[in-house]
């Protein structure tokens, strides 16, 4: 579905993305894990298709090149990234935006606009099932929000535009655990053969609950290691540190070439 | 060498010529009226950029235009598209229509209207005017310094006027319509309206200037609104004229004891156009609200200058006016708050904001603070900013179409204005014409 290959992304002159490799396939659950100021938000960011950083490299999805599409062409062939830090926007109600980027997205997969009566079903429907409270329906877009409302309200978002490839960034730092047992149980209803989801975490904590097929650590804005649900459990043990030596080691058997994540 | 004729000279053949044909109708005092303003504008001449009121606001394109006024034009026969006008004039069941200047009796209507209130032409109520009311014209609108407002009285033809009796309340808004239009000789009109508000009377009035076909117009128009004591007044001020026509206005506001005036104030049409609202918070306790939008593309020039005469103690007044840029259009606000040494504990706040949507428009914004009192609350504020590309990254990542992610964030900002029309039905129209200009514009 993804295929990410010699990902490079720079700004201001910084290399900050220095060639990820990354795929991932429909069906799976692939978290990527790494200190801070690894390149996760940018490599996020960069498949949503924010346009500030120069970027090289291939990234496939579906087969489509990614990085000729503009970021709505990408929401609408079903990417949905939720930020780690939701924008936002005085003036702009919630139901509003959402209305218009639902039908936006039901439009270019030649469906009907939904009406107001079927709109305001499914969005008592998701956010009953987050725990929302009905006054977000008429706030402006993320005004206001506490740090877990604006979370919440991303996968509220994810949960009414069904995207393919959900790749979500931090939604559980600053969450109590729970918040994010409900943040999770919405990632988890979207799970399914014809889906992936990408999390982004810090944390071991989220991956009890939303149980990952694949973890990565990004260091230095490249993917140095990659396995199976225990490299989340070993990272909680040794820290990245202890990680990134045994990858220093791998490196040099490999004789400095691009590693390669087999999976 | 033939004689060159200066602009003024063309306004003041106009003067002569509309003094004949209405010496037999006028009061005496009305034609030393107009006398004392024509002489004014003779000596005070169009404003240049070299006088400090009008910095940022060249009018040489009025100046040079042979502006002819109504009744030199001999086709007249103007067939109103009433399909055009409809939504306008749907606005309210109250409506009076002037077009270019005069009174169209056949397209207003005054159903609903309470027994006891008086509305109508000001034309009419010459030379029997009702006692009292006429004595107020031209008492508060400066037409001693001000050129246009001096043109304005000198020329006026027509326009409106509101008389509400003490304690009547108006349930239903009163419609101003102004509809501009001209064929092939630009066109000159100078309305005129009068609203007298006495004590404990509430009211709604709409003012809306609107250009109908493609000629060339100037709308130079000023209305004085005299709020009695202890006076609800909301009033609502539409400028949708074509986009080569100009437009001047002067929006006078006397207040009394305890007086509540708001304004909203929305230019989306016109070359060139320059609004005035000045307020004089005449007595305790009195409020003014100003609020104003200005949506300017291509080479549209909106300016907007208010000011708020804090003339005594224990009065508020707030402005809020935000500006929208695009192309290569220029917007200038000017906000000028008087506090008199007597107005202590004055409560005043200006805020203007600007949204640049291209990197040729231009904006010059400029509080001008006049405080004479010590004991005193004044905050201005101005920004001058652009899209920001973190809300419209956030709304495209989501499936909205750029340019729609760009018209929701531009609407947004209106919307701070917007949100402040109370009318539904006002707002209503106000936000289709705003959308309609929005969807017009060159991307
Ligand atoms: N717009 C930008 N301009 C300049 N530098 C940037 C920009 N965006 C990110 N960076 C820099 O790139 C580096 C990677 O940032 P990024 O946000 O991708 O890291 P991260 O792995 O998501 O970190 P965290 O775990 O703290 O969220 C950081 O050093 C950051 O300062
Ligand atoms: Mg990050």
């Amino acid at each position: 579905m993804l295929s990410v290959k010699n990902l490079h992304a720079s700004i201001g002159g910084r290399e900050i993305l220095q060639g990820v490799e990354l795929e991932v396939h429909a069906g799976e659950v692939h978290a990527i894990m790494g200190p801070n100021g690894s390149g996760k938000s940018t490599l996020a960011q960069v498949l949503a298709g924010r346009d500030i950083y120069a970027v090289t490299g291939e990234v496939l999805y579906d087969g489509k090149d990614l990085l000729a599409m503009k970021p709505e062409e990408r929401a609408r062939e079903g990417i949905f990234l939720a930020f780690q830090y939701p924008v936002e926007i005085l003036g702009v109600s919630n139901m509003y935006f959402l209305r218009s980027a639902l039908n936006a997205i039901r439009k270019h997969r030649g469906l009907e606009e939904l009406d107001a009566v079927d709109f305001l079903g499914l969005v008592d429907s998701k956010m009953k099932l987050l725990g929302m409270d009905q006054n977000f329906r008429e706030r402006p877009v993320n005004a206001g929000f506490s740090g877990g409302e604006k979370k919440r309200n991303e996968i509220f978002q994810m949960l009414m535009l069904e995207p393919r490839l959900a790749i979500l960034d931090e939604t559980d730092s600053g969450l109590d655990i729970d918040a994010m047992k409900v943040v999770a149980d919405g990632v988890n209803s979207l799970r399914s053969p014809g889906r992936a989801i990408v999390v982004v975490t810090h944390y071991q904590r989220l991956l009890n609950y939303i149980v990952p097929d694949f973890v990565h650590v990004q260091v230095n804005g490249r993917i140095v290691k990659s396995g199976g649900k225990e490299l989340a459990l070993e990272l909680e043990e040794k820290g990245y540190v202890g990680v990134e030596e045994g990858f220093a080691e791998e490196a040099q058997s490999t004789k400095g070439s691009a590693v390669e994540c087999r999976m | 060498m033939p004689d060159v004729i200066t602009p003024q000279e063309v306004y003041l053949a106009s003067f002569q010529a509309l003094k004949k044909r209405l010496a037999a109708k006028e009061p005496g005092w009305l034609q030393r009226l107009r006398q004392e303003a024509i002489q004014a504008f003779t000596e005070l001449g169009f404003p240049t950029t070299r006088h400090e009121e009008w910095k940022y606001t060249s009018v040489t394109p009025i100046a040079q235009t042979p502006f002819q006024t109504p009744w030199e034009q001999k086709d007249l026969s103007w067939k109103p598209e009433t399909a055009a006008l409809e939504p306008w004039r749907s606005l309210s069941d109250v409506c009076l229509v002037f077009v270019n200047g005069s009174f169209c009796e056949s397209l207003s209507s005054f159903q609903g209207l309470p027994s006891g209130v008086k509305a109508g032409n000001l034309a009419s109520l010459l030379p029997g005017s009702p006692d009292g009311f006429m004595e107020h014209l031209a008492r508060y609108a400066d037409h001693r310094n001000h050129p246009f407002i001096a043109l304005n009285t000198a020329l006026w033809q027509d326009g409106a006027y509101l008389w509400l009796p003490k304690g009547t309340v108006l349930e239903r808004p009163v419609h101003l319509l102004f509809i501009s239009t001209a064929k092939d000789a630009p066109l000159v009109s100078h309305p005129r309206s009068l609203v007298l508000a006495e004590r404990e009377s509430q009211a709604t009035i709409i003012e809306s200037y609107l250009g109908v076909g493609e000629g060339v117009c100037f709308s130079n128009a000023v209305t004085e609104i005299v709020a009695g004591e202890n006076t609800v007044l909301d009033h609502y001020q539409l400028q949708l004229e074509n986009e080569r026509s100009a437009h001047i206005a002067t929006l006078q506001v006397y207040q009394d004891r305890n007086a509540h005036f708001t304004s909203g104030s929305v230019s989306l049409g016109g070359a060139l156009v320059r609004n005035e609202v000045n307020a004089v918070l005449d007595a305790e306790g009195s409020e003014c609200v100003l609020n104003g939008l200005y949506l300017a593309q291509g080479r549209q020039h909106m300016d907007n200058r208010t000011s708020m005469d804090h003339a005594r103690p224990h009065c508020s007044s707030r402005q809020h006016y935000n500006g929208i840029l695009d192309g290569h259009a220029a917007g200038v606000f000017n906000g000028r708050i008087i506090v008199r040494p007597d107005a202590q504990k004055t409560d005043a706040i200006q805020k203007n904001r600007n949204l640049l949507l291209s990197e040729e428009a231009t904006v010059n914004t400029k509080p001008q603070l006049e405080i004479f009192a010590n004991d005193v609350r004044c905050t201005h504020g101005a920004t001058v900013g652009q899209i920001d590309p973190e809300a419209l990254f956030y709304l495209r990542s989501r499936g909205i179409a750029q340019q729609d992610a760009r018209n929701l964030l531009i609407y947004a900002f209106a919307g701070d204005i917007l949100d402040r029309i109370r009318p539904a039905e006002v707002r209503t129209r106000v936000e289709n014409a705003l959308n309609a200009r929005l969807a017009s514009a060159p991307t």
